[in-house]
């Protein structure tokens, strides 16, 4: 099964242009909120109406503004989890699964059948005559994904299925969910601003800023190779500098000046047309003792200026001592297990205040355009 | 004791409650669907009978209805029906002056209803006829309800516009509210204070009522 999709649609000054084609696999589109995911989805749904474009799924138009295409929301097959599931609160368990069965003509004995089957999948064998607000956060998830596969629909699409739920019952459903989506094997869009979430559902992903899509990766290239500022951002990378090619030495073009940092990298592959900046992991920095060797090349010396203590993780935020005055992207953010840390503060002077150095792999260097 | 009165309250009031009930409910479905600038100028007409006095409304209905009126007159003409003076007459006025208080609680009803439901409901297939009637109108049921209480509250103690356009005769198009001022004015206290009574009871019952929906709501 396919889709594909290629709409625009204006709402007062958002402008929504979005570009992608998802196979039989669970596709992603990340973004923060208000970027035009959900709006994506709906007018997939054919809730919405694109002001041009089109929508075709299984090679057929569900929507194409020059053909004058634009089949019902009723007619179109594709199932749409809600961000707060949406269970009808007048009906049972059981009816909410059923409505969509009688709504397709079903007889009453096949729909209740069918329903009771799918009831027995999603463990909610004898919630059948609950109310919704009478169920769990996990247990509504199901009965909404219940009432969407009974249907048989082509496309399943989930809008921020977690964000309803928290903690450990969010890892749960999540695992439950996982097991459906392998299961049932359809072509799925999963909708997200939590990079986590589309790096361990999806195969594929692409980003959406403002109303616009980005070219759709895998998503292990999208988190190791971010190409743009926004995708890196939401890949959840914190650390970036203004940049440009740094020239002189020899053509191989693979040094760039972070202009936030003063300082000259050595990166791994060569600086795009383009470069605008660069963008570093907290992870990635490496702590390095006054008494070791200094590399030639990606260090930094730099003043520690506040310590963060988390969970299980140290943050420490320094200040490169090559920044301009007036730079407010200057402060790095460097993260470490805690044992890291205090292996290394046990041999160096590093409370606030103090001088270190920090150096990073060529590798780690994320170009950005 | 004569209960014409009160029959004919309960009959104008039970019919005109039906009538405004839908056409309150449509009329708010569809005003909420409306751009700004038509919903506005709507709003503000089919609000209007609520906040004019009802001796204005009952003008207006005269200058339709009228037996010399263009719809008095054709009405009479085509089917021998007198539009006014009549005890349907009443039902006319109830309308007029009770649609605005459904139409406003229906809207209000409507538009705290989560259209994600009706979302969800298009995209697993229900027409659009059964989430009105399955889904939207039960989640709004109870706002729904306490309109229609208050509209029939409001249509069973007309008094201005119903005694312009029905007038009061005896047996014919006496309400309870056009009877309790006949009787007073013409010095009968004690029968009028009995009506007073009844029609208190009425409206105690009507109140409790409403009082009883809205904390189910909660």
């Amino acid at each position: 099964m396919s889709l594909f999709v290629d709409i625009e649609k204006k709402l007062g000054d958002f402008h929504l242009s979005t570009c992608f084609e998802a196979g039989n696999e669970v596709m992603g589109i990340l973004g923060a909120s208000g970027c035009g995911k959900s709006l994506t989805l709906k007018c997939i749904a054919g809730i919405e109406k694109p002001d041009r474009g089109r929508i075709k799924l299984d090679g057929v138009p569900l929507f194409d503004s020059d053909l004058g295409v634009d089949v019902p929301p009723q007619k179109r097959r594709v199932g749409l989890l809600f961000q707060n599931y949406a269970l009808f609160p007048n009906m049972t368990v059981e009816g909410n699964i059923m409505a969509g069965l009688k709504a397709a003509g079903k007889a009453r004995r096949e729909a209740k059948a069918l329903a009771a089957r799918i009831m027995e999948r999603f463990y909610l064998t004898g919630l059948e005559s609950r109310r919704p607000c009478q169920l769990s956060g996990g247990q509504q998830q199901r009965v909404a994904l219940a009432r969407i596969l009974v249907t048989n629909p082509k496309l399943l699409m989930l809008d921020e299925p977690f964000s309803a739920l928290d903690g450990y019952l969010r890892w749960k459903v999540e695992l439950e969910l996982m097991d459906v989506l392998s299961e049932f094997g359809l072509t799925t869009l999963f909708v997200s601003h939590s990079r986590d979430e589309i790096y361990r559902l999806c195969s594929r992903a692409c980003v959406m800023t403002e109303g616009v899509s980005t070219a759709v990766v895998p998503v292990k290239t999208m988190f190791r190779e971010p190409q743009t500022l926004a995708a890196c951002q939401l890949s959840g990378c914190k650390n970036y500098s203004s940049a440009e090619p740094f020239g002189g030495d020899g053509g191989t073009g693979t040094r760039v000046f972070a202009r936030d940092w003063g300082t000259v990298f050595a990166c791994g592959r060569q600086a795009p047309k383009g470069l605008r900046c660069i963008g570093v992991r907290s992870h990635a920095f490496r702590f390095l003792s006054w008494d070791e060797p200094s590399p030639d090349t990606n260090v930094m010396e730099c003043r520690v200026e506040r310590l963060v203590e988390d969970v299980f993780h140290m943050v420490v935020m320094v200040l490169p001592a090559g920044a301009p005055a007036d730079s407010p992207d200057a402060r790095i953010r460097l993260e470490m297990p805690k044992e890291t840390w205090f292996a290394y503060a046990d041999k160096n002077p590093c409370g606030e205040g103090d001088r270190i150095r920090v150096g990073v792999e060529p590798e780690d260097i994320l170009l950005l355009t | 004791m004569d209960w014409y009165p009160l029959y004919n309250s309960l009959r104008i009031a039970l019919i005109a409650g039906v009538v405004v009930f839908f056409t309150g409910i449509f009329a708010a479905y569809y005003v909420a669907k409306l751009n700004r600038v038509a919903k506005g100028i709507l709003d503000v007409v089919l609000t209007l009978p609520m906040v004019l006095p009802p001796t204005v409304a009952g003008y207006f209905l005269l200058l339709v209805l009228g037996t010399k009126r263009p719809v008095g007159a054709w009405f009479l003409e085509r089917f021998g029906v007198k539009l006014v003076m009549n005890w349907y007459s009443g039902v006319f006025a109830a309308v007029v002056v009770a649609f605005p208080l459904m139409y406003r609680t229906a809207r209000g009803a409507f538009e705290s209803f989560d259209e994600t439901l009706s979302y969800a409901g298009q995209t697993l297939g229900l027409s659009g006829t059964y989430i009105f009637w399955r889904i939207r109108m039960p989640y709004c049921r109870q706002g729904i309800l306490a309109g229609a209480v208050l509209a029939f509250a409001r249509a069973l103690g007309e008094y201005g516009a119903t005694t312009m356009v029905a007038g009061y005769t005896p047996g014919k198009t006496a309400t309870i509210s056009t009877t309790v001022y006949h009787l007073w004015r013409t010095g009968n206290e004690a029968l009028a204070f009995w009506w007073v009574m009844v029609n208190m009871a009425i409206s105690a019952v009507v109140l409790l009522t409403v009082n009883m929906l809205e904390r189910k709501k909660k």
